[in-house]
Protein backbone atom coordinates (compact mmCIF):
# COMPACT_ATOMS: atom_id res chain seq x y z
CA UNK A 1 0.00 0.00 0.00
CA UNK A 2 1.02 3.77 -0.11
CA UNK A 3 1.24 3.96 -3.91
CA UNK A 4 1.95 7.51 -4.72
CA UNK A 5 0.81 7.41 -8.07
CA UNK A 6 -2.36 9.86 -9.40
CA UNK A 7 -4.60 7.16 -9.71
CA UNK A 8 -6.19 5.96 -6.77
CA UNK A 9 -8.36 3.12 -8.05
CA UNK A 10 -7.85 1.04 -11.22
CA UNK A 11 -10.75 -0.92 -12.75
CA UNK A 12 -9.19 -3.11 -15.61
CA UNK A 13 -11.32 -5.53 -17.61
CA UNK A 14 -13.91 -5.98 -15.33
CA UNK A 15 -16.74 -8.62 -15.61
CA UNK A 16 -19.70 -9.32 -13.33
CA UNK A 17 -22.55 -10.93 -14.00
CA UNK A 18 -26.24 -11.35 -11.88
CA UNK A 19 -27.51 -14.42 -12.54
CA UNK A 20 -27.53 -14.63 -16.84
CA UNK A 21 -27.58 -10.60 -16.76
CA UNK A 22 -24.30 -9.21 -17.26
CA UNK A 23 -23.38 -5.91 -15.19
CA UNK A 24 -19.98 -5.27 -16.36
CA UNK A 25 -18.45 -6.74 -19.67
CA UNK A 26 -14.99 -5.59 -19.70
CA UNK A 27 -15.29 -2.07 -17.64
CA UNK A 28 -12.46 0.20 -17.32
CA UNK A 29 -12.43 3.15 -15.41
CA UNK A 30 -9.59 5.19 -13.05
CA UNK A 31 -10.25 7.37 -10.26
CA UNK A 32 -7.92 10.37 -9.59
CA UNK A 33 -6.46 10.68 -6.15
CA UNK A 34 -7.89 13.82 -4.67
CA UNK A 35 -10.58 14.34 -7.21
CA UNK A 36 -14.26 14.20 -6.57
CA UNK A 37 -15.52 11.31 -8.99
CA UNK A 38 -19.09 10.75 -10.15
CA UNK A 39 -20.48 7.77 -11.21
CA UNK A 40 -23.99 8.14 -13.59
CA UNK A 41 -26.07 6.30 -15.27
CA UNK A 42 -29.96 5.40 -15.65
CA UNK A 43 -31.13 3.23 -13.16
CA UNK A 44 -29.77 -0.72 -12.81
CA UNK A 45 -26.56 0.26 -14.95
CA UNK A 46 -24.36 -1.01 -11.85
CA UNK A 47 -23.59 2.04 -9.92
CA UNK A 48 -23.97 0.69 -6.52
CA UNK A 49 -22.72 -2.66 -7.49
CA UNK A 50 -19.58 -1.00 -8.81
CA UNK A 51 -19.05 0.47 -5.32
CA UNK A 52 -19.57 -2.61 -4.06
CA UNK A 53 -17.04 -3.72 -6.30
CA UNK A 54 -14.21 -1.43 -5.51
CA UNK A 55 -14.67 -1.87 -1.45
CA UNK A 56 -15.09 -5.67 -2.06
CA UNK A 57 -18.28 -6.37 -0.88
CA UNK A 58 -18.54 -8.10 -3.97
CA UNK A 59 -16.06 -10.24 -6.18
CA UNK A 60 -16.08 -9.83 -9.79
CA UNK A 61 -15.92 -12.77 -12.21
CA UNK A 62 -12.88 -11.45 -13.71
CA UNK A 63 -10.71 -8.51 -14.14
CA UNK A 64 -8.50 -6.55 -11.56
CA UNK A 65 -9.34 -3.40 -9.03
CA UNK A 66 -6.50 -2.15 -7.97
CA UNK A 67 -6.93 0.18 -5.37
CA UNK A 68 -3.83 2.25 -3.84
CA UNK A 69 -1.43 0.25 -5.96
CA UNK A 70 -3.23 -3.00 -4.71
CA UNK A 71 -4.61 -5.65 -6.11
CA UNK A 72 -7.76 -6.20 -3.40
CA UNK A 73 -8.68 -9.60 -5.01
CA UNK A 74 -5.59 -10.62 -3.24
CA UNK A 75 -6.19 -9.19 0.29
CA UNK A 76 -7.23 -11.42 3.25
CA UNK A 77 -9.46 -10.89 5.50
CA UNK A 78 -7.00 -8.67 8.08
CA UNK A 79 -5.60 -6.91 5.25
CA UNK A 80 -8.89 -6.27 3.55
CA UNK A 81 -10.63 -4.52 7.05
CA UNK A 82 -7.35 -2.54 7.33
CA UNK A 83 -7.81 -0.97 3.73
CA UNK A 84 -11.47 -0.30 4.50
CA UNK A 85 -10.14 1.56 7.74
CA UNK A 86 -9.15 4.11 5.02
CA UNK A 87 -12.32 4.25 3.58
CA UNK A 88 -15.82 5.71 4.42
CA UNK A 89 -19.03 4.50 3.17
CA UNK A 90 -22.42 6.53 3.03
CA UNK A 91 -25.16 3.76 2.12
CA UNK A 92 -28.00 4.81 0.60
CA UNK A 93 -30.30 4.04 3.13
CA UNK A 94 -27.99 5.40 5.92
CA UNK A 95 -27.50 1.79 7.22
CA UNK A 96 -27.60 3.27 11.47
CA UNK A 97 -27.10 0.10 13.68
CA UNK A 98 -30.77 1.08 15.05
CA UNK A 99 -30.28 -0.21 18.49
CA UNK A 100 -27.33 2.80 19.09
CA UNK A 101 -28.05 6.10 19.59
CA UNK A 102 -26.89 8.96 16.88
CA UNK A 103 -23.94 9.74 19.15
CA UNK A 104 -23.11 5.98 19.52
CA UNK A 105 -23.83 5.42 16.14
CA UNK A 106 -20.97 8.01 15.52
CA UNK A 107 -18.75 6.85 18.03
CA UNK A 108 -18.55 3.31 16.98
CA UNK A 109 -15.49 2.64 14.38
CA UNK A 110 -13.80 5.02 17.17
CA UNK A 111 -14.75 2.76 19.69
CA UNK A 112 -13.69 -0.27 17.63
CA UNK A 113 -10.46 0.52 16.48
CA UNK A 114 -9.25 2.92 18.54
CA UNK A 115 -8.05 3.06 22.26
CA UNK A 116 -8.98 7.21 22.89
CA UNK A 117 -10.20 8.35 25.73
CA UNK A 118 -14.13 8.40 26.44
CA UNK A 119 -13.66 12.36 26.21
CA UNK A 120 -11.77 12.38 23.28
CA UNK A 121 -14.40 10.60 21.58
CA UNK A 122 -17.01 12.86 22.72
CA UNK A 123 -15.25 15.63 21.43
CA UNK A 124 -14.95 14.14 17.93
CA UNK A 125 -17.57 12.71 17.73
CA UNK A 126 -19.27 16.09 18.58
CA UNK A 127 -17.00 18.06 16.22
CA UNK A 128 -18.33 15.66 13.55
CA UNK A 129 -22.42 15.72 14.08
CA UNK A 130 -21.30 19.54 14.55
CA UNK A 131 -20.47 19.35 10.87
CA UNK A 132 -23.27 18.18 9.37
CA UNK A 133 -25.71 20.24 12.03
CA UNK A 134 -26.62 17.37 14.03
CA UNK A 135 -25.08 18.06 17.48
CA UNK A 136 -28.29 18.79 19.00
CA UNK A 137 -29.33 15.03 18.39
CA UNK A 138 -26.84 13.42 19.41
CA UNK A 139 -29.30 11.66 22.05
CA UNK A 140 -31.84 10.24 19.51
CA UNK A 141 -32.19 7.02 18.08
CA UNK A 142 -32.40 6.55 14.49
CA UNK A 143 -36.09 5.60 14.52
CA UNK A 144 -36.54 9.27 15.55
CA UNK A 145 -34.47 10.55 12.67
CA UNK A 146 -36.69 11.56 9.24
CA UNK A 147 -34.62 9.68 6.38
CA UNK A 148 -32.23 13.09 5.21
CA UNK A 149 -31.12 13.24 8.71
CA UNK A 150 -30.61 9.79 8.91
CA UNK A 151 -27.71 10.20 5.89
CA UNK A 152 -26.56 13.32 7.56
CA UNK A 153 -25.82 10.95 10.69
CA UNK A 154 -24.11 8.44 8.47
CA UNK A 155 -22.13 10.96 6.69
CA UNK A 156 -20.70 11.88 10.10
CA UNK A 157 -20.41 8.30 11.13
CA UNK A 158 -18.24 7.95 7.53
CA UNK A 159 -16.01 11.03 8.45
CA UNK A 160 -15.55 10.36 11.95
CA UNK A 161 -12.24 8.24 11.13
CA UNK A 162 -10.65 10.83 8.89
CA UNK A 163 -10.88 8.63 5.96
CA UNK A 164 -8.77 8.59 2.73
CA UNK A 165 -11.85 7.67 0.29
CA UNK A 166 -15.27 8.67 1.26
CA UNK A 167 -17.66 6.83 -0.73
CA UNK A 168 -21.19 8.06 -1.24
CA UNK A 169 -24.19 6.19 -2.92
CA UNK A 170 -26.56 8.39 -3.86
CA UNK A 171 -26.47 11.32 -1.45
CA UNK A 172 -28.61 14.03 -2.38
CA UNK A 173 -31.41 11.37 -2.34
CA UNK A 174 -34.60 12.26 -0.11
CA UNK A 175 -32.61 15.71 1.15
CA UNK A 176 -34.57 18.58 1.32
CA UNK A 177 -32.98 21.69 -0.76
CA UNK A 178 -31.45 23.33 2.36
CA UNK A 179 -30.16 19.83 3.46
CA UNK A 180 -28.78 19.25 0.00
CA UNK A 181 -26.62 22.57 -0.39
CA UNK A 182 -25.19 22.10 3.42
CA UNK A 183 -24.32 18.41 1.92
CA UNK A 184 -22.70 19.28 -1.74
CA UNK A 185 -20.44 22.06 0.04
CA UNK A 186 -19.18 19.59 3.46
CA UNK A 187 -17.99 17.15 0.30
CA UNK A 188 -16.39 19.78 -1.89
CA UNK A 189 -14.96 21.59 1.15
CA UNK A 190 -13.56 18.06 2.79
CA UNK A 191 -12.15 16.92 -0.31
CA UNK A 192 -10.30 20.24 -0.72
CA UNK A 193 -9.59 20.75 2.88
CA UNK A 194 -8.49 17.28 4.07
CA UNK A 195 -7.00 15.80 0.51
CA UNK A 196 -10.02 12.79 0.71
CA UNK A 197 -10.71 11.02 -2.77
CA UNK A 198 -14.25 10.86 -3.13
CA UNK A 199 -16.52 8.65 -5.42
CA UNK A 200 -20.44 9.70 -5.41
CA UNK A 201 -22.74 7.41 -7.31
CA UNK A 202 -25.45 10.17 -7.99
CA UNK A 203 -28.67 10.68 -10.50
CA UNK A 204 -28.81 14.09 -9.65
CA UNK A 205 -26.83 15.58 -12.48
CA UNK A 206 -27.33 19.58 -11.35
CA UNK A 207 -25.83 18.76 -7.96
CA UNK A 208 -23.13 16.15 -9.73
CA UNK A 209 -22.25 19.08 -11.71
CA UNK A 210 -21.55 21.84 -8.76
CA UNK A 211 -19.30 19.45 -7.13
CA UNK A 212 -17.42 16.70 -9.26
CA UNK A 213 -14.48 16.87 -10.84
CA UNK A 214 -15.03 14.37 -13.26
CA UNK A 215 -18.16 12.18 -14.42
CA UNK A 216 -18.07 9.07 -15.56
CA UNK A 217 -21.70 7.36 -17.85
CA UNK A 218 -22.18 3.46 -17.42
CA UNK A 219 -24.21 1.92 -19.89
CA UNK A 220 -24.49 -1.42 -20.91
CA UNK A 221 -21.69 -2.85 -18.49
CA UNK A 222 -19.26 -0.16 -19.80
CA UNK A 223 -18.02 3.09 -19.22
CA UNK A 224 -20.27 5.24 -22.44
CA UNK A 225 -18.70 8.43 -21.15
CA UNK A 226 -16.49 10.49 -19.18
CA UNK A 227 -14.77 13.85 -18.57
CA UNK A 228 -16.05 17.05 -16.70
CA UNK A 229 -19.84 17.70 -15.73
CA UNK A 230 -19.67 20.62 -18.28
CA UNK A 231 -17.79 18.61 -21.08
CA UNK A 232 -20.81 15.99 -20.74
CA UNK A 233 -23.30 18.27 -20.85
CA UNK A 234 -22.01 19.67 -24.37
CA UNK A 235 -21.64 16.09 -25.66
CA UNK A 236 -22.87 15.12 -28.85
CA UNK A 237 -23.47 11.54 -27.75
CA UNK A 238 -27.11 10.79 -28.07
CA UNK A 239 -27.22 9.04 -25.07
CA UNK A 240 -24.94 11.53 -22.94
CA UNK A 241 -27.41 14.28 -24.03
CA UNK A 242 -30.70 12.02 -23.10
CA UNK A 243 -29.24 11.68 -19.72
CA UNK A 244 -27.63 14.58 -18.72
CA UNK A 245 -30.89 16.74 -19.67
CA UNK A 246 -32.86 13.85 -18.73
CA UNK A 247 -34.88 13.57 -22.52
CA UNK A 248 -37.57 11.21 -22.21
CA UNK A 249 -36.65 9.94 -25.93
CA UNK A 250 -33.26 8.26 -27.18
CA UNK A 251 -31.11 5.59 -26.59
CA UNK A 252 -31.88 4.35 -23.18
CA UNK A 253 -35.85 2.97 -23.39
CA UNK A 254 -38.30 4.32 -20.49
CA UNK A 255 -39.76 1.09 -21.23
CA UNK A 256 -38.10 -2.40 -19.62
CA UNK A 257 -38.07 -4.93 -22.61
CA UNK A 258 -41.77 -6.01 -22.86
CA UNK A 259 -43.35 -8.14 -26.07
CA UNK A 260 -45.81 -5.46 -27.85
CA UNK A 261 -48.36 -4.11 -25.96
CA UNK A 262 -51.13 -4.40 -28.37
CA UNK A 263 -50.60 -7.79 -28.77
CA UNK A 264 -49.73 -8.29 -25.15
CA UNK A 265 -53.92 -6.52 -24.72
CA UNK A 266 -55.09 -8.73 -26.82
CA UNK A 267 -54.03 -11.70 -24.95
CA UNK A 268 -52.06 -13.02 -28.40
CA UNK A 269 -48.98 -12.81 -26.28
CA UNK A 270 -50.03 -16.08 -24.56
CA UNK A 271 -51.14 -17.98 -27.57
CA UNK B 1 -36.05 -38.96 -16.52
CA UNK B 2 -32.44 -37.20 -16.96
CA UNK B 3 -34.22 -33.94 -16.16
CA UNK B 4 -35.07 -35.69 -12.39
CA UNK B 5 -32.15 -37.08 -12.11
CA UNK B 6 -29.83 -33.87 -12.83
CA UNK B 7 -32.51 -31.64 -10.50
CA UNK B 8 -31.66 -34.85 -7.77
CA UNK B 9 -27.94 -34.21 -8.27
CA UNK B 10 -28.30 -30.67 -8.12
CA UNK B 11 -30.35 -30.77 -4.79
CA UNK B 12 -27.96 -32.90 -3.58
CA UNK B 13 -24.88 -30.61 -4.25
CA UNK B 14 -26.79 -27.79 -2.91
CA UNK B 15 -27.55 -29.01 0.19
CA UNK B 16 -24.13 -30.67 1.04
CA UNK B 17 -22.99 -27.34 -0.29
CA UNK B 18 -24.85 -25.56 2.55
CA UNK B 19 -24.26 -28.19 5.44
CA UNK B 20 -20.36 -27.69 4.51
CA UNK B 21 -20.98 -23.98 4.67
CA UNK B 22 -22.76 -24.24 7.47
CA UNK B 23 -20.61 -26.38 9.79
CA UNK B 24 -17.70 -23.80 8.95
CA UNK B 25 -20.25 -20.66 9.95
CA UNK B 26 -20.50 -22.98 13.59
CA UNK B 27 -16.69 -23.27 13.72
CA UNK B 28 -16.40 -20.04 13.35
CA UNK B 29 -18.83 -18.91 15.96
CA UNK B 30 -17.43 -21.27 18.31
CA UNK B 31 -13.63 -19.70 17.59
CA UNK B 32 -14.96 -16.54 18.67
CA UNK B 33 -16.88 -17.04 21.48
CA UNK B 34 -13.95 -17.44 24.38
CA UNK B 35 -12.58 -14.51 23.79
CA UNK B 36 -16.11 -12.11 23.28
CA UNK B 37 -16.91 -14.28 26.34
CA UNK B 38 -14.15 -12.13 28.24
CA UNK B 39 -13.57 -9.27 26.08
CA UNK B 40 -17.61 -8.48 26.07
CA UNK B 41 -18.99 -9.69 29.02
CA UNK B 42 -21.45 -7.34 29.35
CA UNK B 43 -22.92 -7.24 26.12
CA UNK B 44 -23.29 -11.23 25.86
CA UNK B 45 -25.07 -10.83 29.31
CA UNK B 46 -27.45 -8.45 27.22
CA UNK B 47 -28.70 -10.82 24.99
CA UNK B 48 -28.64 -13.60 27.82
CA UNK B 49 -31.11 -10.77 29.30
CA UNK B 50 -32.83 -11.03 25.65
CA UNK B 51 -33.36 -14.33 25.42
CA UNK B 52 -33.59 -15.79 28.34
CA UNK B 53 -35.15 -13.44 30.83
CA UNK B 54 -37.73 -12.28 27.95
CA UNK B 55 -38.96 -15.70 27.57
CA UNK B 56 -39.57 -16.74 31.24
CA UNK B 57 -43.16 -16.19 31.38
CA UNK B 58 -43.84 -18.01 27.90
CA UNK B 59 -41.30 -21.17 29.57
CA UNK B 60 -42.49 -20.87 32.93
CA UNK B 61 -46.68 -20.66 32.04
CA UNK B 62 -46.21 -23.65 29.78
CA UNK B 63 -43.75 -25.31 32.10
CA UNK B 64 -46.51 -24.96 34.70
CA UNK B 65 -49.59 -26.60 32.58
CA UNK B 66 -47.35 -29.56 30.87
CA UNK B 67 -46.58 -30.68 34.55
CA UNK B 68 -50.12 -31.00 35.23
CA UNK B 69 -50.98 -32.75 32.50
CA UNK B 70 -48.43 -34.84 32.97
CA UNK B 71 -49.75 -35.37 36.39
CA UNK B 72 -53.00 -35.57 35.58
CA UNK B 73 -52.35 -38.77 32.75
CA UNK B 74 -50.10 -40.41 35.37
CA UNK B 75 -52.74 -39.97 38.17
CA UNK B 76 -55.31 -41.57 35.98
CA UNK B 77 -53.47 -44.51 34.80
CA UNK B 78 -51.90 -44.83 38.21
CA UNK B 79 -55.07 -45.06 40.23
CA UNK B 80 -56.19 -48.24 38.08
CA UNK B 81 -52.78 -49.99 39.86
CA UNK B 82 -53.53 -47.93 43.29
CA UNK B 83 -50.29 -46.80 42.76
CA UNK B 84 -51.00 -43.25 42.86
CA UNK B 85 -48.06 -42.27 44.98
CA UNK B 86 -46.03 -42.31 42.10
CA UNK B 87 -47.51 -39.58 39.97
CA UNK B 88 -45.03 -37.58 41.00
CA UNK B 89 -42.23 -39.78 39.66
CA UNK B 90 -43.80 -39.74 36.20
CA UNK B 91 -44.40 -36.43 36.15
CA UNK B 92 -40.80 -36.03 36.90
CA UNK B 93 -38.82 -38.05 34.55
CA UNK B 94 -41.03 -37.26 31.49
CA UNK B 95 -40.08 -33.77 32.94
CA UNK B 96 -36.34 -33.98 33.77
CA UNK B 97 -35.01 -36.32 30.69
CA UNK B 98 -37.80 -35.28 28.21
CA UNK B 99 -39.58 -32.36 27.88
CA UNK B 100 -37.82 -30.20 30.36
CA UNK B 101 -35.39 -30.27 27.73
CA UNK B 102 -37.20 -30.70 24.26
CA UNK B 103 -39.89 -28.56 24.66
CA UNK B 104 -37.94 -25.87 26.29
CA UNK B 105 -35.99 -26.09 22.89
CA UNK B 106 -38.89 -25.88 20.91
CA UNK B 107 -40.33 -22.73 22.48
CA UNK B 108 -36.86 -21.35 23.07
CA UNK B 109 -36.83 -21.52 18.98
CA UNK B 110 -40.16 -20.03 18.70
CA UNK B 111 -39.58 -17.18 21.00
CA UNK B 112 -36.65 -16.42 21.41
CA UNK B 113 -34.67 -18.07 17.61
CA UNK B 114 -37.33 -15.77 15.66
CA UNK B 115 -36.72 -13.28 17.26
CA UNK B 116 -33.01 -13.10 17.10
CA UNK B 117 -33.53 -14.20 12.82
CA UNK B 118 -35.23 -11.80 12.33
CA UNK B 119 -33.15 -8.96 13.79
CA UNK B 120 -29.96 -10.46 12.31
CA UNK B 121 -32.19 -10.39 8.78
CA UNK B 122 -33.48 -7.07 9.28
CA UNK B 123 -30.13 -5.68 10.13
CA UNK B 124 -29.30 -7.59 6.60
CA UNK B 125 -31.98 -5.76 4.94
CA UNK B 126 -31.07 -2.19 5.89
CA UNK B 127 -27.22 -2.35 5.45
CA UNK B 128 -26.48 -2.19 8.83
CA UNK B 129 -23.85 -5.69 8.57
CA UNK B 130 -22.81 -4.05 4.96
CA UNK B 131 -22.34 -1.15 6.92
CA UNK B 132 -20.36 -2.90 9.35
CA UNK B 133 -18.35 -4.72 7.03
CA UNK B 134 -17.45 -1.32 5.72
CA UNK B 135 -16.12 -0.07 8.89
CA UNK B 136 -13.72 -2.80 9.33
CA UNK B 137 -15.86 -4.12 11.99
CA UNK B 138 -16.25 -8.21 11.26
CA UNK B 139 -20.27 -8.93 11.61
CA UNK B 140 -20.00 -12.11 12.90
CA UNK B 141 -18.28 -11.45 15.76
CA UNK B 142 -19.71 -8.47 16.63
CA UNK B 143 -23.22 -9.05 15.74
CA UNK B 144 -23.63 -12.71 16.14
CA UNK B 145 -21.64 -14.54 18.21
CA UNK B 146 -23.22 -12.66 21.23
CA UNK B 147 -26.28 -13.55 20.14
CA UNK B 148 -25.10 -17.16 19.33
CA UNK B 149 -23.42 -17.01 22.98
CA UNK B 150 -26.88 -15.22 24.69
CA UNK B 151 -28.81 -18.46 23.26
CA UNK B 152 -26.33 -20.95 24.38
CA UNK B 153 -26.35 -20.27 28.37
CA UNK B 154 -30.00 -19.52 28.32
CA UNK B 155 -31.36 -22.56 27.21
CA UNK B 156 -29.82 -25.14 30.08
CA UNK B 157 -31.19 -22.46 32.94
CA UNK B 158 -34.57 -22.44 30.76
CA UNK B 159 -34.83 -26.05 31.11
CA UNK B 160 -34.05 -26.09 34.83
CA UNK B 161 -36.94 -23.24 34.93
CA UNK B 162 -39.23 -24.93 33.46
CA UNK B 163 -38.99 -28.74 35.19
CA UNK B 164 -38.92 -27.04 37.99
CA UNK B 165 -42.30 -25.18 37.36
CA UNK B 166 -43.51 -28.26 35.72
CA UNK B 167 -42.98 -29.90 38.86
CA UNK B 168 -44.91 -27.35 40.62
CA UNK B 169 -47.82 -28.08 38.23
CA UNK B 170 -47.77 -31.74 38.92
CA UNK B 171 -47.47 -31.10 42.78
CA UNK B 172 -50.82 -28.83 42.31
CA UNK B 173 -52.87 -31.44 40.33
CA UNK B 174 -51.16 -34.66 42.13
CA UNK B 175 -50.96 -32.91 45.89
CA UNK B 176 -53.75 -30.41 45.44
CA UNK B 177 -56.54 -31.47 43.43
CA UNK B 178 -56.75 -34.99 43.81
CA UNK B 179 -55.32 -35.24 47.46
CA UNK B 180 -51.97 -37.47 46.94
CA UNK B 181 -50.40 -37.82 50.13
CA UNK B 182 -47.71 -34.78 50.05
CA UNK B 183 -45.09 -37.02 51.46
CA UNK B 184 -45.41 -39.73 49.35
CA UNK B 185 -45.74 -37.62 46.05
CA UNK B 186 -42.26 -36.18 46.90
CA UNK B 187 -40.41 -39.10 48.85
CA UNK B 188 -41.17 -41.38 45.82
CA UNK B 189 -39.54 -38.73 43.53
CA UNK B 190 -36.73 -38.92 45.99
CA UNK B 191 -36.22 -42.36 46.17
CA UNK B 192 -36.55 -43.13 42.57
CA UNK B 193 -34.89 -39.90 41.13
CA UNK B 194 -30.77 -40.60 40.25
CA UNK B 195 -28.34 -38.05 39.48
CA UNK B 196 -28.01 -39.77 35.56
CA UNK B 197 -31.70 -38.51 35.18
CA UNK B 198 -30.69 -35.21 35.71
CA UNK B 199 -27.43 -35.08 33.91
CA UNK B 200 -29.23 -36.28 30.96
CA UNK B 201 -31.64 -33.58 31.04
CA UNK B 202 -28.71 -31.16 31.67
CA UNK B 203 -26.67 -33.07 28.38
CA UNK B 204 -29.55 -31.99 26.36
CA UNK B 205 -30.62 -29.08 27.38
CA UNK B 206 -26.73 -27.63 26.72
CA UNK B 207 -26.81 -29.54 22.91
CA UNK B 208 -30.11 -27.99 22.36
CA UNK B 209 -29.27 -25.02 23.15
CA UNK B 210 -26.26 -24.68 20.13
CA UNK B 211 -28.89 -26.24 18.05
CA UNK B 212 -31.21 -24.29 18.37
CA UNK B 213 -28.86 -20.41 18.90
CA UNK B 214 -26.45 -21.68 15.73
CA UNK B 215 -29.98 -22.63 13.07
CA UNK B 216 -31.66 -18.73 14.32
CA UNK B 217 -28.26 -17.04 13.75
CA UNK B 218 -27.68 -19.16 10.90
CA UNK B 219 -30.72 -18.18 9.08
CA UNK B 220 -30.55 -14.73 10.09
CA UNK B 221 -26.87 -13.98 8.65
CA UNK B 222 -28.08 -16.06 5.45
CA UNK B 223 -31.58 -14.72 4.73
CA UNK B 224 -32.39 -13.29 1.37
CA UNK B 225 -32.73 -9.68 2.51
CA UNK B 226 -35.96 -9.28 1.93
CA UNK B 227 -39.65 -9.00 3.82
CA UNK B 228 -40.66 -12.08 2.06
CA UNK B 229 -36.65 -13.36 2.97
CA UNK B 230 -36.88 -12.33 6.29
CA UNK B 231 -40.41 -13.98 6.97
CA UNK B 232 -39.38 -17.40 5.26
CA UNK B 233 -36.04 -17.36 7.80
CA UNK B 234 -38.31 -17.00 10.65
CA UNK B 235 -40.28 -19.82 9.98
CA UNK B 236 -37.24 -22.13 8.72
CA UNK B 237 -35.74 -21.30 12.27
CA UNK B 238 -38.71 -22.94 14.14
CA UNK B 239 -38.97 -25.62 11.45
CA UNK B 240 -35.53 -27.03 11.41
CA UNK B 241 -35.12 -26.05 15.20
CA UNK B 242 -37.78 -28.52 16.05
CA UNK B 243 -36.63 -31.14 13.85
CA UNK B 244 -33.27 -30.88 14.64
CA UNK B 245 -34.13 -31.10 18.54
CA UNK B 246 -35.67 -34.17 17.75
CA UNK B 247 -33.22 -35.95 15.95
CA UNK B 248 -30.53 -35.02 18.59
CA UNK B 249 -33.38 -35.91 21.53
CA UNK B 250 -33.37 -39.28 19.57
CA UNK B 251 -29.96 -40.13 19.41
CA UNK B 252 -28.71 -39.03 23.05
CA UNK B 253 -31.43 -40.84 24.55
CA UNK B 254 -29.81 -44.13 22.51
CA UNK B 255 -26.58 -43.31 23.56
CA UNK B 256 -27.40 -42.93 26.63
CA UNK B 257 -29.42 -46.10 27.06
Amino acid sequence: MGDTSENLVEIRGLKFSRGPRAVFDGLDLTLRRGEITAIMGPSGTGKTTLLRLITRQLIPQAGSIHVDGVDIATLNQRDLYQLRQRFGMLFQNGALLTDLTVFENVAFPLREHTKLSQRLIRHIVLTKLHAVGLRGAAGMMPAELSGGMARRVALARAMVMDPDILIYDEPFVGLDPISMGVIVRLVRRMNDALGITSIIVSHDVEEVATVADRSFLLSEGKVAASGSPDELKTASSELVRQFMHGMADGPVAFHYEAPSYEEQLLGRDAE
Amino acid sequence: MKRVARDIYDQSVEFIRTFGAFQLFFLRLLRHSPSLLVTRFPVVIKQVYNAGALSLVIIMVCGLFVGAVLALQAYSNMSIFNAEDWTGVAAHLALVKELGPVMTAILFAARAGTALTSEIGLMKATDQLAAMEMMAVDPVRRVLVPRFLGGVISMPLLAAVFSAVGMFGAHLVGVELFQVDVGSFWQQIQLVAEKADVNEGIIKSIVFGFAASVIAVWEGYNAVPTAEGVGRATTRTVVITAIAVLVFDFMITAALI
